[in-house]
């Protein structure tokens, strides 16, 4: 057990050291860099295996590795501690293992970019951020992570720098999680100030003593902090914008892995929205509203990446919405996130096959009838499909009846909700299937369809068994009672529905929504161009509900007058003074520089002069 | 009065172990101007050189030797004792400052043995007699002369820089001022090029020297008067006793400070050091620049703690003023230089500025607590920074040229960046460290002595040398700028090969410029060790 416990920082070192040197080596290391940079996520993923039958069979007892103190100031003290239990071993799993196929995709996705080699150390980057993010037993040390994918998310939305959208949408991201970034900070702060600690278990023992007040303020900031990184309304508008970014990077950051740490910061801080009721409800309410806010935007969007990132965001509100239950939930989140996690990726990884086939084309009204041409992207492509609506016995369904049932159990209009998102969810993956791979032939002139090579369909064919078979780990309710020892027990309450009821209801809505995408989208009703006549919600909707605009009227437009107003008086007020006084002292300067005439009998005068003045004052000094 | 016929003459006891430093110097400097009078002219330039570096390095060692085994006071408050019949006090601060003088002696000494830049000759007058443009002077340049007796001249210099502020009486430390002068003067009108840009350097320097020295000695003859000795613990006894004519003492006083701030450079007495700066060769320069001002520091430092420290109500509010007036003059008028060398002459005067500020702050080791540090130490660790600093900067200035020479007009200096950027980086870095900027020696240099300005209630004087920080700095990031961020002019500056010796100058000054930033406290606990003067 030890020997494994001293293995874990090697799961954070491997692919920080590889992207140190794809990122340092530079040149050198362009025709490896690829090989190396996705050796790497497999090494970890080979050691966290090692380290979850180590944990299994330990009985549950959390593997720990103390690696140094960090800081060591009076009497804060942080340990830079790594935990691999119940709830980051699940993590490392799912960042190492889809990570893994995820850049073994991207060899045969990136294979024609010339920064490839950059590409791949981004990648790493983000992997080793991503498992501090999770490996770390300290909140201090989970924001360096937090920040580190912020960084990596930046780098590699960006990666295409040269396409100003890809920057502008960047930017977008940096600056919209700075804003959840502050919540988390502050949070760390008040528990510092607090408990004088920041571990899990200080602040853990600390909320044993805490006062509601104060409960309620860290479940709020740690809440702002998770909804900036998991794209929660309102930090919701980053996310569709960073599409801009590779597909693996789509698939992997922004569906599968990075955001998703709002739920887990919220899973992990369990001990904390224990105490407060308050905060728990902003976490259902912020869940529900995300849910249903990322189906409708998911709905209307023709970019077949920006309707499934209206999807990545409606099901992380689904993973919320469960986190918020508390107990009852916790487990479900997780659960969904995982499954999630693969069916995400296995679509966001179709989609890049898609577009890959289609001269990188996103926009679906030019897609159709491509079943025939990519067979293998398309079977893949159909089991995500089937596993994220809910298509009984894939992962999905296991997993988000779960939640809708939680739901029901908290709350009937929660239920509710959580309901109908079911039936958005079914509709707007059906267009997307019709849209896509079924209906007519729409595509531009010169514009081959081909099937992706090998290194890039392989990973699908496992990401889509995952897809299949996900819902296994619910068996004999393993994943409930595996997490058990984290997040605690689940308390038993009296069934407002029955289990059975809800299944049937859910499976009712999805159908309903199936069929109402067929009714709409029929074989020859897609235009190739998008239509401007539509109805109120499809204009808001295409507009990503106004989210964008909402923003720059509360608050770009109110700061840039505040900055303009600031530079005003900067220019006049600051700047006028500062230039006034560096005028005057260079006017000082010429003037006082005409008394050094180079003529030494002057010196010599102004000498005495000063002598005299000397001995004066040192007179006048002794009157005084 | 007792007749002179009553008193028996003793011949003084001389311990020469205690003394062996200046000795070392002195006898260093003589066996120079012997190699002068019998050596074959062509190894003239080897052995001196040779000796110099041998001789500062022994002198170094023995300043060592005399520290581990020097004698403590006062439980350790002070170490050192005094010689040659109370006339030099080896005592800390004595020693420390002799340790950087030699330390900065030998870095001058590098520079100039410089050979490589003149085309195998060094930067001083081939035949300093001929007149410059005469067919004498061509003569001398053809036939490759060179004058090797800066050598044992800069020798005697540095010795009386060591005895200056090691000087106990006031007779002994006049000689040591003339002892460090007088060379001085001569070096200053040695240069190869620019010779009466030079000699009338020389010709001011000497003039307005002469000058101070008349007044410092008339300063020293009212002392005299008023306390009947010219020992230091003696006229602190009859201040003390409230003893005299009160007001012999202070114009005394005041002439004497007079002297000594003409030395440091310090306003209104500073008019001289922005011409002599320019005109000298510029290794002179370096040598005057860091070595007088310590040198002369030492000795202001220990007239004015030993002997007037019990009237310093008397003098602190002049010094005041001095202060902030030489900050204020060293830091404006640097603002409107084109010169690169009379640039860094206001830098100087400025630098003296602080220096002062820290000189009035807290004065004896009782005031202050284990983690501060008096003013005497703040001022030691000053000049060790200042030194190091300023010896790196002149050196670089010696690698810029062009036909004619060295080019020290700034307009020169444009796009040096481009040209040479390891040299304009290290002079940017010299620049930053001269404007205090954190991880240079200069701005733990200033913390010092602000914290202890501040610690001795002068904090206005501290809010003053802030803001003249702040309006010096302007000038010396003006030329970062004009070094990166200028298209050259024309050609532009050519930056010559130096050979190793000033190379090793540069590198030395700028590492330990680099290492005083980042760990100052072993040279900061030297100086505290150093303790304080004994009487």
């Amino acid at each position: 057990m030890d020997s494994i416990s001293s293995l874990l920082a090697l799961i954070i070192a491997i692919p920080a050291a590889s992207a140190a040197v794809l990122l340092v080596g530079g040149r050198w290391t362009d025709r490896w860099g690829h090989v190396l940079g996705t050796l790497a996520p497999i090494a970890s993923f080979v050691i966290a295996v090692l380290a979850f039958l180590d944990l299994q069979a330990g009985g549950g007892e959390p593997l720990q590795q103390h690696l140094f103190t960090w800081i060591d100031v009076n009497s804060f003290q942080v340990d830079f501690d790594l935990l691999f239990d119940q709830l980051s071993a699940l993590f490392v799993l799912l960042i190492t293992g889809v990570g893994s196929l995820i850049h073994v995709y991207s060899i045969g996705y990136m294979a024609a970019d010339p920064r490839r080699r950059r590409f791949f150390g981004y990648l790493n980057l983000f992997v080793a951020a991503m498992l501090t993010l999770v490996l770390a037993d300290d909140y201090l040390a989970v924001f360096l992570g937090w920040e580190g994918v912020g960084l990596a998310s930046y780098l590699l939305i960006g990666f295409w720098q040269y396409k100003d959208s890809a920057a502008v949408a960047a930017k977008k991201a940096f600056v919209v999680n700075r804003v959840g970034d502050v919540g988390m900070a502050l949070a760390i702060m008040l528990m510092f100030a607090s408990f004088g600690s920041t571990s899990f278990a200080g602040v853990a023992e600390g909320m044993e003593s805490a006062s509601a007040a104060l409960a309620t303020a860290l479940g709020l900031l740690l809440l702002l902090g998770a909804a900036g990184k998991s794209a929660q309304v309102p930090l919701q508008s980053w996310l569709l914008d960073a599409m801009e970014g590779p597909t693996p990077v789509s698939a992997l950051i922004h569906a599968a892995t990075m955001v998703t740490a709002g739920v887990y910061l919220v899973t992990r801080s369990h001990f904390v929205y224990a105490e407060t009721e308050v905060a728990q409800t902003a976490v259902v309410i912020v869940g529900l509203v995300t849910l249903l806010w990322g189906a409708v935007i998911g709905c209307a969007k023709d970019d077949i990446k920006k309707a499934l990132a209206g999807s990545t965001m409606s099901q992380i509100g689904y993973m919320m919405l469960a986190a918020g239950i508390g107990p009852a939930g916790y487990a479900f989140a997780i659960f969904h996130l995982l499954t999630h996690g693969f069916f995400k990726a296995n679509l966001f990884l179709g989609a890049g096959s898609v577009m890959h086939a289609m001269n990188d084309d996103v926009n679906m009204r030019r897609y159709g009838a491509l079943r025939a041409a990519l067979p293998i992207t398309f079977i893949t492509f159909a089991c995500g499909y089937l596993a994220i609506i809910g298509f009984p016995g894939l992962a999905g369904f296991w997993s988000k009846d779960r939640i809708i049932e939680a739901a029901f159990n908290e709350n009937v209009y929660i239920g509710v909700g959580a309901l109908i998102g079911a039936g958005i969810t079914a509709f707007y993956m059906t267009r997307l299937m019709i849209m896509t791979f079924l209906s007519e032939k729409r595509w531009q002139r010169d514009v081959h369809p081909h099937e992706s090579p090998l290194v890039m369909t392989a990973p699908l064919v496992v990401l889509a068994a995952g897809s299949v078979v996900g819902g296994a780990l619910l068996l004999n309710n393993w994943i409930v009672e595996w997490l058990e020892p984290v997040v605690g027990v689940e308390e038993h309450h009296e069934a407002l529905l029955s289990p059975l009821l809800i299944t049937l209801l859910v499976l009712a809505m999805v159908a309903a929504g199936i069929v109402v995408a067929f009714l709409i989208y029929r074989r020859d009703k897609i235009s190739p161009e998008a239509p401007t006549r539509v109805s109120l919600l499809t204009r808001a909707a295409r507009a990503d509900l106004y989210g964008d605009a909402v923003n720059e009227a509360a608050f770009m437009r109110p700061g840039q007058q505040l900055t303009r107003s600031l530079v005003q008086v900067d220019n006049r007020g600051v700047d006028g003074a500062v230039n006034g006084l560096a005028a005057l002292v260079g006017g000082t300067s010429g003037r006082v520089r005409r008394w050094q005439t180079g003529f030494v009998r002057t010196y010599a005068l102004s000498m005495l002069a000063g002598s005299a003045l000397l001995v004066l004052g040192l007179l006048a000094v002794r009157l005084a | 009065m007792i007749p002179l016929a009553d008193r028996a003459f003793d011949a003084p006891h001389l311990n020469y172990g205690r003394l062996s430093p200046l000795l070392i110097v002195f006898g260093v400097a003589l066996a120079g101007v012997l190699v002068e009078a019998f050596a074959p002219r062509r190894l003239r330039y080897a052995i001196n050189t040779v000796l110099s570096l041998v001789g500062l390095l022994a002198a170094l060692i023995a300043v060592v030797l005399v520290a581990g085994d020097a004698p403590s006071h006062h439980g350790g408050v002070s170490l050192g004792s005094l010689e040659a019949v109370g006339a030099i006090a080896v005592d800390g601060p004595a020693l420390f400052l002799w340790g950087i003088l030699l330390v900065f002696g030998l870095l001058s000494v590098l520079l100039f043995a410089e050979r490589h830049l003149e085309g195998g000759l060094t930067a001083f007058a081939g035949q300093a007699a001929a007149l410059p443009g005469t067919d004498a002077e061509r003569e001398a340049a053809s036939r490759g002369v060179e004058h090797t007796e800066v050598f044992p001249l800069m020798m005697f210099a540095l010795g009386g820089m060591m005895l200056f502020p090691a000087a106990n009486d006031l007779l002994t430390m006049f000689v040591a001022l003339e002892v460090l002068s007088l060379p001085l003067y001569l070096l200053c009108g040695l240069a190869r090029r620019r010779r009466l840009i030079s000699q009338e350097a020389a010709m001011k320097y000497f003039l307005l020297g002469a000058f101070s020295s008349a007044l410092f000695l008339y300063g020293i003859a009212l002392v005299y008067g008023f306390a009947g000795s010219f020992q230091l613990a003696a006229i602190d006894t009859a201040i003390s006793a409230r003893a005299g004519a009160t007001s012999m003492l202070l114009v005394g006083m005041g002439l004497m400070a007079v002297g000594l701030l003409f030395k440091v450079g310090a306003a209104p007495f500073h008019a001289w050091t922005p011409d002599v700066y320019q005109g000298a060769p510029t290794a002179v320069t370096a040598f005057m620049a860091a070595c007088t001002k310590i040198a002369a520091f030492g000795a202001l430092l220990r007239v004015f703690y030993v002997a007037f420290g019990a009237a310093n109500w008397e003098w602190l509010p002049v010094m005041w003023v001095i202060a902030a007036l030489t900050m204020a003059v060293g830091s404006v008028i640097a603002i409107t230089q084109t010169d690169v060398k009379r640039m860094l002459a206001y830098s100087s005067i400025a630098h003296a500025g602080f220096v002062i500020t820290g000189f009035v702050g807290v004065q004896s080791a009782a005031e202050v607590g284990d983690t501060q540090v008096t003013s005497l130490q703040a001022v030691l660790f000053y000049l060790v920074t200042y030194g190091f600093a300023t010896i790196g900067a002149f050196a670089v200035v010696t690698l810029v040229r062009d036909a004619g020479g060295e080019t020290t007009h700034l307009s020169r200096w444009a796009g040096l960046g481009k040209e040479a950027p390891v040299l304009a980086g290290v002079f940017a870095f010299f620049l930053l460290a001269f404007a205090g900027i954190p991880l240079t020696s200069g701005f733990t240099g200033k913390w010092m002595v602000f914290a202890a300005a501040w610690a001795g209630g002068a904090w206005p004087l501290v809010v003053v040398a802030v803001l003249m920080s702040a309006v010096a700095a302007f000038f010396y990031v003006r030329v970062i700028v004009l070094m990166f961020f200028s298209d050259p002019v024309g050609d532009g500056p050519t930056v010559a090969v130096p050979s190793i010796l000033t190379t090793a100058a540069i590198t030395v000054g700028a590492t330990m410029t680099l290492v005083l930033g980042v760990v100052p406290q072993p040279v900061l606990d030297l100086a505290r060790q150093a303790g304080q003067f004994i009487r």
